[in-house]
């Protein structure tokens, strides 16, 4: 497995002093850090961290109370998320996002419909457009043979999936992922980041997830950043932070951290 | 203008603020700390002032007799509220919202008749009240004493209200509630008391109010209606639960009547609602209301997956429509009017689900648009002499842009905030068809409008009707399924994937809205060349709640649902209204069962019974009614 950082080139995402506080509670402070393409970037921390807070202002669903966001040269600071997207930023949800009143396909032909702006098309069924395309993401992502279910009655890691089909629809440059091996077993955890980092080095795309799977973590990122009270405490290759004794102590008494 | 004519406009505003307070304070606390929008809160104000004729003409006619009629009628009316706690209330504080107006659109139609049954149709006028017979003067006007006694009352309650909430245990608790109720529950209190409580006191408060107004004002079947739409109006100005806001509110309001009555007297009622849909735009929670979120929101429940129509069910609708063209042909010619109507309004019904279904905005003011539709080309006609063809063109026209104006900022808001919009927005033209009297001749109504003479037959005006409303409903249909359906049940299915994934959730709801707004326009111009005739009870409230009512009874979540729903509700209505003297009261339980035990409508209770058969809900493919194969 490749624990290499990945070479260092112009920066895809740089973000400079993210700031966010709700009431006293000062959630990401002072937050600063670069992504360039084809680096898989972990963002872990005790629970509270920030690390969800984080990714919402990377998107623009959250305004950071200071700093800024750029991405490929541009200053997002403020765009809204579906503005943010168009640029080829993609996300999945913590707590997974899909339509429950829609198929597995109807989703993610949901998402192409939306890239090719399609949207305003009010006769022409959409059952028959760009069905090809999004199959072949479901097949990518092993969701093929659940294409005609609902998304209402999925499992959680099939949900997953489903997200990460979504996000792909739109040929991201950057791929946000908060938790995305949550509710799936060992084995289907190893899978999935498998094929993220085949994704990865296919096209070039830069990844920034979060994750409690330390495994996960050490195996497929190129870089661990670990956050702790809305700063970032270490941030370097994973053999690194594994002996970093500032981050030892935050994960102090969860010993499943490290083996 | 003369300084006394100022000091007696702001007497009056001042009346009239200080009962609106009365019954408004006891609709927001409910509001604040049950969550629950109850519709039925004038009825029981209505109550009062009928309790309150007959306990004043059954006690000696005294001054101490009169305070002991407005107690004995407050009192009564509280044990009521009681009862409609214990038995209807207690069961509704976890159904969505919509529901909630709907249960208690029912007891409002109960009480209306039990009231007719019980009182009469004929305005009763109580006597005025010994000790209190005289005027006073003030800045040189004369003023009734009696009046000023009300203003004091409503200075009274107000300090008594702030005393429960701020210096009672029991008041305490109510404002954590209003917070946050499930803290309060986590903390160990018993909820279900504090909400018995508090909406027997909303419904003392309620009975009072009435009880103060006998006197004023004459105990009819329509004071029910009238207060509550304003008292809702106020809740919504000062902030929902907040009983300071309501009293400013009431102020507001009191004051702007008075001064309308005088100027403009064309548009006092518009005024109101004009005021609450500007409040509601700037700031939804009010003047004092906090933004409590989530809470208020409704939770999107749409885990079944909308198909469009197999074979079987093409088939079916292919046989329908086949009865449906042989139908003139059988019916008798009043029957056939019966037919249109029942057409127009599941029509009507099915533009209302295009927006409330897949596109998750339940409006209360759907009537607004099929106003439109009626008023403006009747106004065409008026003062333009259009004739028919063009004013099928223009109606849907004039009401679609209407809804692309209206939209633009009433889909902003969701939940409870979205419904009080829009029915304040229908109660604005509402009243202008009803109150503007030079525009559109009021209650007299715009008659004379007949179709054009190729379609003065009955049975080619039902083919018009049928193949513009069979069309148009296959044209939305269509729409559902389109990439334009797919964007916007994105948008209610998840907000935040959505516009994670570039879709302009706002964009896709407004064009819903107008559409919907639009073809309820057609429905409407339809109606009108029906009925040759435009009168403003054609778009009053209980229009809005009527499409409301079909769409819910035959299920939300379907797309065959609200055509089924309609025409149910519409033969039951017309059967009633034929066969029972009650109808209103028996479309009211039909109301609460519908929300109590059939939330999810007709489609609902069918989709759940073959889950049943087939073993597992709602997986079963074949031949389906809701059209959720």
């Amino acid at each position: 497995m490749s624990t290499q950082p990945a070479p260092a080139r112009e920066a895809l995402l740089a973000v400079r002093g993210l700031r966010k506080a709700f009431g006293a509670v000062c959630a990401v402070d002072g937050v600063s850090f670069e992504l360039v393409p084809g680096e898989i970037l972990a963002l872990i921390g005790p629970n509270g961290a920030g690390k969800t807070t984080c990714f919402n202002m990377l998107n623009g669903q959250l305004l950071p109370d200071a700093g800024e966001v750029w991405f490929a040269g541009r200053n997002i600071s403020g765009w809204k998320p579906r503005r943010v997207w168009r640029l080829g930023v993609a996300r999945t949800f913590q707590i997974t996002q899909t339509y429950g009143s829609m198929t597995v396909l109807e989703n993610v032909q949901a998402a192409f419909l939306s890239r090719h702006a399609q949207l305003l098309r009010l006769w022409t069924p959409a059952r028959d457009l760009y069905r090809e395309e999004s199959m072949r993401l479901l097949h990518r992502v092993g969701m093929a043979a659940q294409a005609g279910r609902g998304c209402g009655v999925l499992s959680y890691g099939d949900l997953k999936r489903v997200e990460l089909a979504i996000a792909l629809a739109n040929d991201p440059r950057l791929l946000l992922m908060d938790e995305p091996t949550a509710g799936m077993a060992a084995r289907e955890r190893l899978a999935l980041m498998q094929l993220i980092a085949d994704i990865v080095r296919e096209r070039g795309v830069a990844v920034l997830f979060t994750e409690h799977d330390m495994d996960v973590v050490f195996r497929h990122a190129h870089t661990v950043m670990v956050l702790n009270r809305g700063r970032i405490i270490a941030s370097a290759p994973p053999a690194e932070v594994r002996s970093d004794p500032q981050v030892r102590e935050v994960y102090l008494g969860s010993g499943t951290m490290f083996h | 203008m003369q300084f006394g004519e100022v000091v007696n406009i702001v007497l009056n505003g001042l009346v009239i603020a200080a009962s609106l307070f009365i019954v408004s304070s006891g609709l927001s606390i409910v509001f604040g700390i049950s969550r629950i929008s109850n519709f039925a809160h004038g009825s029981l104000y209505m109550l009062g002032a009928y309790i309150a004729y007959s306990a004043v003409h059954a006690l000696p006619p005294t001054t101490a007799g009169f305070f002991a009629a407005v107690l004995a009628t407050g009192l009564a009316v509280a044990l009521l509220g009681f009862v409609i706690e214990a038995t209807i209330f207690r069961r509704l504080y976890d159904v969505p919202h919509h529901l909630q107006l709907i249960a208690t659109f029912g007891i409002f139609l109960i009480v209306r008749d039990a009231a007719l049954m019980i009182w009469g149709p004929q305005e009763l006028f109580s006597p005025r009240v010994p000790g209190m017979k005289g005027a006073i003067a003030i800045l040189g006007r004369k003023f009734p004493e009696y009046y000023v006694f009300i203003m004091a009352m409503s200075l009274l309650i107000l300090a008594a209200l702030w005393l429960l909430f701020y210096r009672t245990r029991w008041g305490v608790l109510l404002r954590a509630a209003t917070q946050d109720r499930d803290m309060v529950a986590a903390v160990g209190v018993d909820q279900k008391w504090l909400f018995t409580g508090v909406f027997v006191l909303s419904a003392f408060l309620a009975g009072l109010a009435g009880a103060l107004d006998a006197p004023r004002l004459p105990a009819s079947l329509g004071m029910d209606i009238t207060i509550i739409i304003e008292a809702f109006a106020v809740v919504v100005i000062g902030g929902m639960g907040s009983i300071i806001g309501c009293f400013l509110a009431a102020l507001l309001v009191g004051l702007l009547t008075a001064v309308a009555t005088v100027f403009l007297p064309q548009v006092t009622l518009a005024l109101v609602f004009v005021v609450m849909a500007a409040v509601l735009v700037v700031r939804p929670s009010g003047f004092f209301g906090r933004n409590s979120g989530a809470s208020w929101q409704d939770p999107v429940t749409a885990d079944q997956v909308l198909q469009p129509a197999g074979t079987r069910l093409r088939r079916l609708w292919a046989a329908v429509l086949l009865l449906l063209a042989v139908l003139p042909f059988v019916l008798p010619p009043y029957w056939l009017d019966t037919a249109i109507e029942t057409l127009i309004f599941m029509f009507l019904a099915w533009s209302f689900y295009f927006m409330a279904g897949p596109g998750g905005m339940i409006s209360f003011g759907h009537a607004a648009f099929f106003g439109i539709g009626i008023y403006g080309p009747a106004l065409l006609f008026k003062y333009f002499g259009f004739g028919m063809i063009p004013n099928l063109v223009a109606a849907p026209l004039l009401a679609g842009l209407s809804a692309l104006l209206l939209g633009s900022f009433a889909v902003r808001l969701s939940g409870i905030y979205f419904a009080m919009l829009t029915l304040a927005l229908a109660q604005i033209i509402w009243s202008v068809t009803f109150q503007w009297f030079e525009l559109t001749n009021g209650e007299l109504g715009i008659l004379n409008l007949w179709p054009d003479a190729w379609a003065r037959d009955r049975r080619i005006y039902y083919f018009l009707t049928l193949i513009l409303c069979s069309s148009a409903i296959y044209f939305l249909r269509r729409a559902v399924f389109s990439p334009f359906g797919i964007g916007l049940r994105a948008g209610r299915d998840s907000a935040l994937r959505s516009e994670a994934t570039g879709i302009d959730v706002h964009r896709q709801k407004w064009l819903a809205f107008s559409l919907a707004g639009a073809f309820a326009g057609l429905a409407g111009v339809l109606m009108l060349y029906l009925k040759g005739s435009a009168f403003p009870s054609y778009l009053d409230i209980s229009t809005s709640f009527d499409v409301l009512v079909m769409a819910l009874l035959g299920g939300l979540q379907s797309l065959n649902g609200p055509l089924v729903g309609a025409a149910i509700y519409r033969a039951l209505k017309i059967g009633l209204q034929t066969y029972a003297s009650h109808w209103n009261a028996i479309v009211g339980v039909i109301l609460i069962a519908l929300s109590l035990v059939m939330p999810r409508g007709l489609s609902g209770l069918w989709s759940d019974l073959r889950g049943r058969r087939a073993g597992a809900p709602g997986a079963a493919p074949g031949l389906e009614l809701s059209g959720a194969e």
